[in-house]
């Protein structure tokens, strides 16, 4: 499918839960309503026609004004790629998780949890992964403070 | 400091004994098998056939540090890592040796200044014998700083009088 159909299957099937999409991008990309990202994933991976059955990157971006969670989705039957974008507010993100759907998304959410402080709710150990458990902040964020020691240790 | 340095009066037959427990000592030195980075890639070549670090004696990389005389920090030390390498190095009997190989386990290297994650320098948390500058550093660099740590074993003594090297 062509990015084009892609977005205008969610958007007859979603209607006003997708937001902005920009199919002629170099990577065709589609914001959607955080509040439905189950629904739309388990759509993009059953629907016939999309079968979107292999998430190949979810991670976190932080813009200053928002955060948002990527997916990059691709189908390995049809051969065709979309990415999914979530936006959530800055303080305090919180978005379903899509591990039901994507099993490799655990440790991706993981990551995006360690590195961006986004919880992924309903996630079955949302544990960091990349730093240690007694770590404080959240690296990968714009206004991050740089720790002058750990356990110690001068850094 | 081991169980017998600096218990005796420096005399001829501690002379003698400290050449054949040094020969001994420099002649063996077993790594443990401590790759943290790309530098542990440059060890690895060290150890393998073209370099073969085995012509020192150092060529038994032991799975466990309890059975190591040596400590090569190969690559870049990070806070989650320094942890347990203080406690790897801990484990080892004495007498025990450091090789800080690399810009990363010098000083932090590249991640001087924005490394968030990476500790300025393995000797923060270890005492270290030989430093062996390089990104990665060459196999002949590690083999130099190899023989330099054997220099190095080959001027202790287990005489109380003089000083012994390591504290």
């Amino acid at each position: 499918m062509k990015p084009e159909e892609i977005v205008s299957r969610l958007k007859e099937r979603f209607g006003d839960r997708i937001l902005e999409s920009k199919p002629d991008a170099l990577s065709p990309w589609t914001v959607v309503d955080p509040a439905a990202i189950v629904e739309i994933a388990s759509f993009l991976r059953d629907d016939e026609a999309l079968a979107m059955d292999h998430l190949e990157l979810l991670g976190g971006v932080d813009y200053k004004d928002r955060i948002e969670v990527v997916y990059v989705l691709y189908s390995m039957k049809h051969r065709h790629r979309h990415t999914l974008k979530c936006r959530l507010p800055r303080d305090n993100p919180r978005i379903a998780t899509v591990e039901s759907i994507w099993r490799v998304a655990d440790w991706h959410e993981r990551e995006a949890y360690d590195m961006f402080g986004i919880v992924f709710e309903g996630h079955s150990d949302l544990r960091r992964i990349l730093c240690p458990d007694d770590w404080e902040g959240y690296p990968l964020r714009k206004d991050y403070k740089f720790p002058t020691s750990y356990r110690g240790m001068p850094v | 400091m081991g169980v017998i340095e600096g218990r005796f009066e420096d005399n001829i037959l501690i002379t003698s004994l400290d050449w054949i427990i040094n020969w001994a000592r420099s002649s063996s030195p077993w790594p443990v098998t401590l790759g943290l980075a790309c530098c542990a890639i440059e060890m690895m070549a060290t150890g393998a056939s073209r370099y073969d670090i085995d012509r020192f004696g150092a060529g038994v990389f032991r799975p466990s540090p309890r059975q190591s005389d040596v400590m090569i920090v190969a690559g870049t030390v990070t806070l989650k890592m320094a942890t347990r390498i203080k406690r790897l190095y801990e484990q080892m009997p004495e007498p025990k040796y450091v090789i800080s190989m690399g810009s990363c386990a010098n000083n932090g290297g590249p991640y001087w200044q924005y490394g968030y994650h990476v500790l300025k320098g393995v000797d923060a948390v270890i005492p270290v014998d030989v430093y062996v500058p390089g990104c990665p550093p060459r196999p002949e660099s590690l083999l130099e700083g190899l023989i330099q740590l054997q220099n190095k074993i080959r001027r202790q003594t287990i005489a109380k009088t003089s000083k012994v090297e390591r504290a």
